[in-house]
Order: C-alpha cells, then sequence, then structure tokens
C-alpha cells in the first residue's frame, strides 16, 4: 500500500517534502510534544497510518502558492473589542467542580517543583 | 389529539398552539418512541425522560399563565428537541462521545442552547457523536456505535449520527448537531433527514466543546428544511461570547413565504461528480437539479477546480487546531486525570488513557504539522491552498446564487465497512469539507433511495450569510417531491 502511494505521487511532486515515512523515534518525539503516553502497538499503528496519510497531503505541494496570501480564518480582519466592564463569572465552587482534585477552592495538582 | 402525525416542528408547534396537545402528551410521545426503539437504534449517550418531563410541565404551566395574561408565548414553548453531546447543557453531563469527558457535568449553557431554552425547548437528551466530532460514522464514539434507522448494520454518518439518527427515527423532532468537515450534512444524508451547516460565524460557538476553531459551525437537523429554518433563525445572531460570531441580521420572512424560486441560477460542479461515486448517488443528484429546472432555476455548469485539494487541506488544518485545543485536557480543571504521580505522567496518561484511537491520531497528525520544521510545509502550505478554495467559491458566486452537489460519493456503509483505515474514511468526506474550508453555508436534504432503499442526500451551498436563498431552493423542491417524508420503519 505504502510503496503503492509512493509511486502514484513520485510524478507529480516537487521535493519540499519527500515520500513521507515516520521513523518510530519520530512517532516517539511527536507523541511526547502532544503529551500523549501510547502503547507500542500503538506507536506502531501511528507510524503506518500518519505516513499513510502524510503521503496524502503531499500533493499539496504541487500547487505553487507563492503568491498565494494564508487564510487562518474565513471572516473579514477586524479587530474584536467589547467594552471593558466587570462581569460576575462562575464561582468558584462552581469552577472547581468539575476538577479530580481542589483543595481550598484550587486545583491540586501534583508537585510542580521537587 | 392526533399523535400519528406530529413529528415534524411545524406539526407539533401548531397542535400546541391550538391546545390540542401539551408538551407533557408531546414529551411522552416521543420518550415512548425512544423507548420502544432506542436499544435498536443508540441514538443518545445521555437520555434524559425526567428532565423532558419536568420542563414540559413547566411549558404547560407557563403556556397557561401567558395566555390567561395575553401574553407573548415564546416561538417554541413546550417544543421537544435532542442535542449533540458536544454543546454545553447546563446540568448535563457532556461527554463529547470521549471517555475523558465521561463526568464532565458543564456549569453553563452554550449560547445556541440557552437561546432555544429561552425559545420554549425541552431538552429530551445529548446525541451520540464521534470522539469529539471526530469521525464520520460515529462508530468513533466511546458509548457505542449508532446504528441507521433505515438499515441497522448500517453507520448512520457522523459526527452528528446520533441526531440525524433520532430526527430519522422520530424520537425528536428536529436536533442539534455541528459541522466542521460535513458532520451535519454528511449524517442527515446518510439518515434520509434534512440538515444545515449554518454560514461561519452565523451561530455562536460559545459551550460548543471545540475541535477546529476555524471550521467548527454549529446547525440543525429536521425532518424538512422548513423546520430546519424554523430553528436556525432562532440561534443565530451575534454573542458577546464568541469573538467570531457575526453581527448580520437573520432575515425576518421564512422560506415558506417566498415560495417562487424562478430566475435564481443553480451552479452544479463537475468536479463533485467524480469516477467511483455511487452511481445512484449521481442519478438521484441529476435527477433533484432537473427538479430544480423544471421549478423554474436556471442551471448551469460552474467549477470548483480546486476541490480535490479540500481533503488534504482539510486533514492538516483541522488536525493541526484540534491539537491546539485539546491541550486543554490535562487532567486539571476537567476531565479525567489518570495519575497523581508526577505532573508529566498526569498529563500523558490522562490523555493516553482518555482519548481513544482517532482523536489521538488527529493529535499526533496535527502536532507534526505544526511542529518546528515542518510548519510551513504543512500547516502553511494548506492555509495557502484553503485560499485557493475560498476563491473558487467566491468566483462561483459571481455566477450562481447557489451550488448544488452531493453531499457524499455513497449512501450509508456497513458498521465496521471501513475497519482501520482511516484515509477510507477520510475520503467520506470529499464533497463536505469545501464549504467548512470556505466558511459557506450548506444545506443537506433527502432526494431519493438506492437500490437498497438508503437514503441520498444533496446539498445546496450558499454565499457568505445567504442561507436564505438555500432554504428558498430547498423548501420549494420539498413542496414538489415527497423524499422528505418517507422515514424508516424501525
Amino acid at each position: 500500500m505504502q510503496t503503492e502511494n509512493h509511486n502514484h505521487h513520485e510524478a507529480d511532486q516537487i521535493d519540499i517534502i519527500p515520500c513521507m515515512s515516520l521513523t518510530l523515534q519520530e512517532v516517539e518525539h511527536i507523541a511526547q510534544l502532544a503529551r500523549l503516553q501510547l502503547t507500542d502497538e500503538e506507536k506502531a499503528l501511528y507510524q503506518q497510518q500518519l505516513s499513510d496519510i502524510l503521503d496524502h497531503v503531499a500533493q499539496l505541494q504541487q500547487l505553487d502558492t507563492s503568491d498565494i496570501p494564508p487564510t487562518s480564518s474565513v471572516l473579514p480582519p477586524r479587530t474584536m473589542l467589547r467594552e471593558d466592564h466587570p462581569k460576575k463569572g462562575l464561582e468558584p465552587k462552581q469552577a472547581l467542580k468539575n476538577s479530580a482534585s481542589k483543595e481550598k477552592d484550587q486545583f491540586r495538582v501534583p508537585p510542580v517543583l521537587d | 389529539m392526533s399523535l400519528s402525525s406530529p413529528f415534524t416542528v411545524k406539526d407539533s408547534l401548531t397542535l400546541l398552539s391550538i391546545g390540542d396537545l401539551s408538551s407533557l402528551e408531546l414529551t411522552d410521545h416521543f420518550l415512548s418512541k425512544i423507548e420502544e426503539n432506542e436499544s435498536a437504534i443508540h441514538a443518545f449517550i445521555t437520555p434524559t425522560p425526567e428532565l423532558a418531563r419536568r420542563m414540559a410541565k413547566q411549558a404547560d404551566q407557563k403556556r397557561a399563565q401567558l395566555k390567561k395574561n395575553d401574553e407573548t408565548i415564546p416561538p417554541l414553548l413546550g417544543l421537544p428537541m435532542a442535542i449533540k453531546d458536544v454543546l454545553c447543557v447546563e446540568g448535563i453531563r457532556a461527554t463529547c462521545g470521549s471517555k475523558i469527558l465521561e463526568d464532565f457535568v458543564p456549569p453553563f449553557n452554550a449560547t445556541a442552547v440557552q437561546k432555544l431554552l429561552d425559545a420554549g425547548i425541552v431538552v429530551l437528551g445529548k446525541t451520540n457523536t464521534d470522539e469529539f466530532a471526530m469521525g464520520s460514522s460515529t462508530e468513533n464514539s466511546a458509548y457505542g456505535v449508532t446504528h441507521n434507522p433505515w438499515d441497522i448494520d448500517r453507520v448512520p454518518g457522523g459526527s452528528s449520527g446520533g441526531s440525524a439518527a433520532a430526527v430519522a427515527a422520530k424520537f425528536a423532532p428536529a436536533a442539534l448537531g455541528t459541522d466542521t468537515g460535513g458532520s451535519v450534512r454528511q449524517p442527515a444524508s446518510f439518515c434520509g433527514v434534512s440538515g444545515l451547516k449554518p454560514t461561519y460565524g452565523r451561530v455562536s460557538r460559545y459551550g460548543l466543546i471545540a475541535y477546529g476553531s476555524s471550521l467548527d459551525s454549529l446547525g440543525v437537523l429536521a425532518g424538512n428544511v422548513e423546520d430546519v429554518e424554523t430553528i436556525f433563525r432562532l440561534m443565530a445572531g451575534f454573542d458577546e461570547k464568541d469573538a467570531t460570531s457575526i453581527d448580520k441580521p437573520v432575515p425576518k420572512q421564512g422560506c415558506a413565504e417566498d415560495v417562487s424560486i424562478k430566475g435564481l441560477r443553480i451552479g452544479v460542479p463537475e468536479e463533485y461528480f467524480i469516477t467511483g461515486m455511487q452511481p445512484a448517488v449521481e442519478r438521484k443528484v441529476r435527477e433533484a437539479i432537473s427538479v430544480f429546472e423544471s421549478l423554474g432555476a436556471e442551471i448551469e455548469v460552474t467549477s470548483l477546480p480546486h476541490t480535490q485539494y479540500a481533503l488534504p487541506v482539510y486533514y492538516l488544518i483541522a488536525p493541526a487546531e484540534a491539537s491546539a485545543n485539546l491541550a486543554r485536557y490535562d487532567g486539571v480543571r476537567f476531565g479525567l486525570r489518570a495519575t497523581n504521580e508526577d505532573l508529566i505522567s498526569m498529563f500523558t496518561q490522562s490523555r493516553g488513557f482518555g482519548f481513544g484511537p482517532e482523536v489521538k491520531r488527529r493529535i499526533m497528525l496535527g502536532t507534526y504539522a505544526l511542529s518546528a520544521g515542518y510548519y510551513e510545509a504543512y500547516y502553511g502550505q494548506a492555509q495557502k491552498v484553503r485560499t485557493l478554495i475560498k476563491q473558487d467559491f467566491e468566483k462561483a458566486f459571481e455566477r450562481v446564487d447557489a451550488i448544488a452537489a452531493p453531499v457524499a460519493p455513497t449512501t450509508a456503509f456497513r458498521i465496521g465497512g471501513h475497519g482501520d483505515d482511516p484515509l477510507a474514511m477520510y475520503l467520506e468526506d470529499v464533497f463536505t469539507l469545501p464549504a467548512n474550508l470556505a466558511g459557506v453555508p450548506g444545506l443537506a436534504f433527502p432526494v431519493g433511495f438506492d437500490q437498497e432503499q438508503l437514503p441520498i442526500g444533496m446539498q445546496l451551498m450558499g454565499n457568505h450569510f445567504d442561507e436564505r436563498t438555500l432554504f428558498r431552493l430547498a423548501h420549494a423542491y420539498q413542496q414538489s417531491t415527497d423524499w422528505h417524508l418517507q422515514f424508516p420503519l424501525v
């Protein structure tokens, strides 16, 4: 499957991103950046699946976009500011209600510094 | 009292207002449908029958009180509705179809939900969804698969599959859904109901638990487009709690008051009729287009030349935004906390245990696309191609009032049919993604069946903030066809 994809796209591609094949180390690095604990099976699965997906999206490299501005929002550019009037927010009790661990109106977490 | 007919919003509201039916009777009617068939369909993650009865009784009391004082009755007073479980309803848990939010009970209402509660709705429950709305089949839910009421071996589509199945199974006259890449329109199509993805910014996203913030929109599913419009108009409008909501007046006039579609121009983009699509889908969509022509619309061929790039653009931008949005699930303020061992383990284990496979896949993909060294080549390039896709629509709408296309290349596929092949699943979204990338509205509605009696849907896409033209066209179509009146025998 992967080999087929490689051949399929080869002819059209500019060489910014070559046909993608992630290494296991790269998968582990991404998981670490995303703060995701993965099992060995998951790592192997994502290594293959993400490589296939990256292969598919590589077709975007076919397009010359040197003069095209990026779109980060479809809305017209504008600044949204409201009047700076204080308003009631959630009560501490409500805001803390969904936390797994709390103490004296605060979220409780494991020690940040030793 | 005639309980055989009121499964539409319009019928229900008529019966409520003339006093032929109380909200409690109407609510009990839908609750009994749910009780009868929910075990086969599984449309809900959290049904709320007691709350619904309580709200219905209050609605009846309120109606009596207001009538007595000759005061205005809220437009949806006593109307039962289902709500997709990615929307916050105060006091009812909102799981997003994820284990990580299993016990999350929002302390506030989404703005759209608040507006509908103010209009008088009764909440029947929270409907099933792919985890964090990531999926096209509702198979990615941590709370089980929803079954298509037309064939329970098939998926209802996704991610708003629970809402679509609920409407098709007559569990609710209308349901809220969300659409980031087709998640209202595709399940509407698979279940033979009508569904709107509004213009980006038209309906507040406040209280919609975020997936892809530049793409997310909050829509409605119902048995016909007039019902969809009734609900949509009540939830649209500016909200100061959502900086991306737009202050544009919502048209006062509904589609039913403007029946002629003579002279409206409909573009048919050839890029949406691809080899490999199910022949019955193309045939029925083209038949529907000729119905529009016979009703006086002008049909012309149009082109959206960058359509084929919508899939790769979407599957970079949406996961990138998701990877940032879902960083908030760290076990601290809400959601599952797997361990208190140390800070990093709390993050990685809570997320590793709490998220399902598709969510992890998209977080990984998005993290990679945004990471140093790859940002420009992936995310940056996708944003630029997004501009080209948006420009395709701008050019098309210089000539036409609406664009007609299939919703999905196939009818509902079998549960488990795409196995473990994420790319095959992503291809289901190929016709719905462009509207989200361009921010334009899309309205899906049924136009026939395939050989296996599975519904086929088409969509009309419109210019920014021109939902009205879509409703006019689709309403005219539904006035002269009866596909929307056909429901499965559950």
